[in-house]
């Protein structure tokens, strides 16, 4: 079970009510898909994939990145339970959409990277490393149910 | 997997940017990978980690200027790096896990400083490039 300080919880929630999720998720995802093209096995119905301008313009990636990073906010409201949390979403991610749990790691990364890139200096060696417990915490537990 | 045309033109053109920053790049980079993973520590216990550390600054621009070899020898990190890959075969032995943590924190570290030109292209050519980096420091592991 991950456990947060308050000092870790401080620099997560404040980074979190600056950001606009519609965007950030919208990067996050279509970086994703840029920096690890076979990540776009999830995503035939998505249309245009063809380059990264297509994908990072294309609206069904955006809607579904702010979808995600959307989902996000709920971990960052129950930090101390995120495996309840996502038990749901848990076994969806396993049962019906089938994805490998790396995939969880490697979107938590390109969240962290989409972050720096936001915020710059302010996302000091301390902010990331809480950033990276948030998502290493949700990645986990969007794993716990696979069977 | 090999670098196009493309990605090592994007590679070679930030390094040249990047080069101004490598020691304070390098020293930032390796605060971030300690501090997220305090577990990559465990190689240095003859070292002061404290941030500011002459050590600290002293192997941060030796790891950077070691990614700048690879950056100018683009077409030939092998040669230029094999060295580096015995040391780490034989002596150092680093888990290979640890060179996707390194990388990690050093994209964080240019994202962070060089924003406008951390585009999704750049994003994916310095990913692949560090990766090919990571290849050939462990391919003489076994």
């Amino acid at each position: 079970m991950v456990h947060f300080t308050a000092e870790e919880k401080a620099a997560i929630t404040s980074l979190w009510g600056k950001m606009n999720v519609e965007e950030a998720g919208g990067e996050a995802l279509g970086r994703l898909l840029v920096v690890y093209p076979w990540t776009q096995r999830f995503f035939d119905n998505f249309g245009n994939l063809s380059s990264p301008s297509a994908i990072l313009g294309n609206p069904k990636v955006k809607a579904h990145g702010k979808k995600v990073l959307t989902s996000f906010g709920d971990a960052i409201k129950n930090m101390d339970n995120l495996k309840t949390t996502f038990a749901k979403l848990s076994e969806l991610h396993c049962d019906k959409l089938h994805v490998d749990p790396e995939n969880f790691r490697l979107l938590g990364n390109v969240l962290v990277t989409v972050l720096a890139i936001l915020y710059g200096k302010e996302f000091t060696p301390e902010v990331q490393a809480s950033w990276q417990k948030m998502v290493a915490g949700v990645a986990s537990a969007l794993a716990s149910r696979y069977h | 997997m090999s670098l196009t045309k493309t990605e090592r033109t994007i590679i070679v053109s930030m390094w040249a940017k990047i080069s101004t920053q490598a020691d304070t790049i390098g020293t930032e980079t390796l605060e971030r990978l300690f501090l997220s993973y305090p577990q990559t520590k465990t190689y240095f216990p003859h070292f002061d980690l404290h941030p500011g550390s002459a050590q600290l600054r002293a192997h941060g621009s030796k790891v950077v200027a070691a990614v700048g070899d690879a950056a100018k020898s683009i077409d030939n990190i092998g040669a230029a790096l094999s060295k580096l890959s015995e040391l780490h075969a034989y002596i150092l032995r680093v888990d290979p896990v640890n060179f996707k943590l390194l990388s990690h924190c050093l994209l964080v570290t240019l994202a962070a400083r060089f924003p406008a030109d951390f585009t999704a292209e750049a994003h994916a050519a310095w990913d692949k490039f560090l990766s090919v980096v990571s290849s050939v420091l462990t391919e003489k592991y076994r």
